[in-house]
């Protein structure tokens, strides 16, 4: 198979992985256009924000902070929330090729449910997929914000319909899949969950989560059996 | 409100892009590829940890956990994904029609 198929395979094999996430962003994505618009963010710069900064939880957060607090500290927090992003960014780095901004650019595919269905059994990530299960995320998170936005989905609806559960569930599903490839995984992921669990209390979902990838660091201590490298 | 969306989106950029940009095509030392390495599985256990708890843990709903805990099962006896996730959201829609 030619490198270009090779490529092409990927990306596609992505766009569909990337199915069941986009359909759990699009229903978060109703949310976020109709909280918008009930904050009175107009109809141009919700959509434009999912477009380019294409990231669920400090769209969420800003959206949140701006209203109760000053600029600064909402922007703070939101980058707070997403400080998660230099860590996958370190992580995907080895997995990137050519120069320095054809990378950077190939990082900005960066979201949580495309990070994960990249990941490959040795460690590495698959650019590729990674690519393409983020393009089917970026159409359904943009259309779902839009129609948000002119819609304006009741908050009440959705809960009944049980739309709530899209994301976790998905999240889950993904992560039975993750957990099978080594206990190493299975001991990080338990103490990654303990971590934010702990941290919930005090303080918020973005804080905790982003403490919980300090349980990746269990991966400095040497693998039994020598380097695998 | 514009200006902030546009700092926050240009620092998101930026953050993605840190490790290219500022390791670029060198290589991470072993330690370094092994931590990256369980990168994803500890996002995606802090990912459903902090969703299904929110906030101060005051947004744990028990008809949600039971739909996450459904499709979960069904994935595990090779139901497809999608189909999965909707009998999770269809328990759930139903409990909250019986109880709520």
């Amino acid at each position: 198979m030619s490198l270009r198929t090779e490529k092409k395979t990927a990306f596609l094999d992505g766009m569909r992985l990337g199915i069941g996430p986009a359909t759990a962003g699009f229903v978060l994505a109703l949310s976020f256009g109709a909280e918008a618009r009930a904050r009175g963010w107009g109809f141009g710069l919700p959509i434009l924000f999912s477009m380019f900064a294409f990231s669920g939880s400090a769209q969420f957060t800003l959206l949140s902070t701006l209203a109760g607090g000053s600029a600064v500290a909402a922007v703070t927090a939101a980058v707070l929330i997403n400080a998660r992003y230099l860590v996958m960014s370190l992580a995907l780095n080895n997995s990137l090729q050519g120069g320095r901004l054809s990378r950077a650019l190939k990082a900005q595919t960066l979201v949580d449910a495309s990070f994960v269905v990249a990941h490959r059994n040795n460690g590495e990530y698959d650019v590729g997929r990674l690519i393409g299960a983020s393009a089917t995320q970026w159409l359904t998170w943009v259309s779902g914000t839009a129609i948000g936005v002119l819609v304006a989905p009741s908050p009440d609806l959705m809960h009944r319909l049980g739309l709530d559960v899209a994301f976790p569930a998905f999240f889950v599903i993904l992560a039975l899949d993750e957990l099978r490839r080594s206990s190493r995984a299975l001991v990080a992921a338990v103490l990654g969950a303990a971590i934010a669990a702990a941290l919930l209390f005090v303080t918020a979902p973005g804080y905790a989560l982003l403490g919980a990838t300090t349980a990746a660091l269990l991966g400095v201590l040497p693998e039994k059996g020598g380097e695998q490298e | 409100m514009w200006l902030s969306v546009l700092v926050l989106t240009v620092i998101s950029w930026l953050m993605k892009a840190s490790a290219p940009l500022v390791i670029g095509s060198k290589k991470l030392p072993p330690a370094v590829v092994r931590m990256t390495a369980l990168t994803a599985p500890v996002l995606l256990a802090g990912l459903i940890v902090t969703d299904l708890g929110g906030p101060g843990w005051r947004e744990v709903d028990w008809t949600e956990l039971a739909g996450v805990g459904v499709a979960g099962g069904l994935c595990l006896t090779k139901v497809p994904m999608l189909v999965a996730v909707a009998g999770g959201i269809a328990v759930t829609a139903l409990l909250r029609l019986s109880f709520q």
